[in-house]
């Protein structure tokens, strides 16, 4: 149940040295919870905090906080993902031996400035509303020759897989740092993926009778430590939004959007949402729509 | 007559257009969950009928954004309250300490989780319990000196129990999870947690 999406620890400065070494150890990660390790840490601090911390001891630790997410940020292995990703976008790849160069991704051909910051969208040669990795996959069939299946084999990495997808996926988001949110709702086929992403969202099932909002709707909880952005609100979302993707130090890995929905619903105990399936599409769009305005900074780094 | 006839043909018009938007939205509405149901796949022990949801999870959804009907939240507890099986023993307290270990664990019912291991509650995941552990969320409710602040009596651990068992019986709509009625924790884990909440040795109420 460690919902992530900000890794955000708000708690106050008593707990500030512990909280941040649970963070780095991976500790604060609520669904693998180590008690013996987390209980053998508390005695030291001698009372628990009150959840609501004053205004100014809670802007000491978001301070505190802050410091250390640049610390991390200096020297992101992000960066790797992105390099990599930029020679796998300009090689010649796939039965048809061509780049991803004359891949539209919504800004015409070979426009990867700032095209992450307006998807999902509405693409005409697909007739169909792609986010940033769908979209990949159709300029690796349609430019490229691969099939379908071989597109969308073993998205996500791990210490014996390194998919292109995920260095293709840290390439273009780099190229949109800075740029603000601008998902479009013009096109019906658009409106209509945010609607139904909206119902995802609110859809509760499963054994723990759980939806993305029962996580994510509410203003100021937290899971264990971990603060939990309301992804119905603009400003939580757009925080949310623009962090992702990120490395994750605890993974070793670039983790992409699809994989944080993925992991969000194996968490929820849902079965497994298909990459790049319409109803994943439709998520992201309620979700990047919702942070539309929010300046994207990502990939980012998380513990 | 002739404003009558002209009064007949608006009301005409406007029950089309009421009942073209009515089946408009419920033919989105199923279209919405066609597309669901077709985006995820089985894996593990996390089959596709997690998606399906009783009476009570399709009102609580319907009513995510507005308030539920005072009737139709009475309907759900009554309904949810029936299938509690109060333990025929009449004792609602286990060991708190095999319950402080079933409130750490958030293992179970997860497609990467062995579903021959016991499950956790994952309590400390949204609640305050022992004082000791920082690390607690804060979805519900503190639940530090439980037992203290409301009595150590058997009405207390009756409700403790039920409200563990199937929290819609005493809150519709609640964002806990029905932990007996979804089979995620055994009756003897419940009573360990009701006595992590009701034992005055338990840390929750020290």
């Amino acid at each position: 149940m460690n919902h992530t999406l900000i890794g955000f620890l708000c708690v106050a400065p008593a707990t500030i040295a512990v909280a941040l070494t649970l963070s780095m150890i991976g500790l604060a990660d609520a669904q693998t919870p180590a008690p013996a390790k987390s209980v053998a840490i508390a005695p030291a601090v001698k009372k628990a905090p009150a959840a609501a911390a004053s205004a100014a001891s809670s802007n000491a630790t978001v301070r505190a906080i802050e410091k250390y997410r640049e610390a991390l940020a200096d020297g992101n292995p992000a960066d790797l993902w992105e390099a990599r990703g930029e020679g796998i976008w300009k090689q010649k790849r796939g039965p048809k031996n061509m780049t991803l160069e004359k891949c539209d991704l919504g800004l015409g051909e070979g426009v990867v400035k700032g095209a992450y910051a307006q998807l999902p969208k509405y693409f005409g040669d697909t007739d169909k509303v792609e986010d940033l990795e769908s979209r990949l996959v159709t300029c690796m069939v349609l430019l490229q020759g691969f099939s379908y299946e071989q597109a969308r084999r073993a998205p996500f990495g791990s210490p014996d897989n390194k998919p292109a997808m995920e260095a293709l996926v840290a390439y273009v988001t780099a190229n949109s740092r800075g740029v603000k949110m601008n998902v479009s709702l013009k096109h019906p086929k658009e409106k209509e993926a945010f609607e139904i992403g909206k119902k995802i969202f609110f859809h509760r099932g499963g054994p723990h009778d759980f939806s993305c909002a029962t996580c994510h709707a509410q203003d100021n909880i937290r899971i264990r430590l971990q603060d939990l952005p309301n992804l119905t609100k603009q400003e939580p979302a757009q925080r949310a939004y623009t962090a992702w993707p990120a490395y994750r130090v605890s993974q070793g890995e670039l983790r992409s959007f699809q994989w944080r929905l993925f992991d969000c619903f194996r968490q929820q105990r849902f079965p497994e949402l298909e990459f790049t399936s319409q109803g994943s599409v439709a998520l992201t769009t309620y979700l990047a729509r919702n942070a539309n305005g929010g300046v994207f900074s990502a990939p980012s780094i998380k513990r | 007559m002739k404003s009558n006839y002209l009064i007949a043909v608006v009301a005409v018009l406007t029950l089309l257009v009421a009942s073209t938007a009515h089946a408009q939205s419920k033919s989105a509405e199923d279209r919405a969950t066609a597309v669901m149901k077709a985006s995820f796949k089985e894996r593990g022990q996390a089959k596709l009928d997690r998606l399906d949801q009783d009476k009570a999870m399709a009102l609580c959804t319907k009513y995510a954004l507005t308030p539920i009907p005072k009737n139709l939240a009475k309907e759900i507890e009554a309904e949810n309250l029936k299938t509690i099986p109060f333990p025929k023993d009449g004792k609602y307290l286990g060991d708190w300490k095999a319950g402080e270990r079933i409130a750490q664990s958030g293992v179970g019912r997860q497609f990467s989780d062995n579903p021959a291991n016991p499950s956790g509650g994952n309590c400390y995941a949204c609640h305050k319990l022992d004082p000791k552990e920082l690390s607690y969320g804060t979805i519900g409710v503190s639940l530090y000196q439980f037992g203290k602040i409301r009595s150590y009596s058997p009405e207390i651990a009756k409700y403790a129990y039920g409200k563990i068992y199937n929290a819609q019986a005493y809150s519709a709509c609640s964002n806990m999870p029905r932990f007996g009625h979804n089979q995620t924790l055994t009756e003897t884990q419940i009573k360990d947690l009701v006595a992590l909440l009701m034992d005055p040795e338990s840390p929750v109420n020290k």
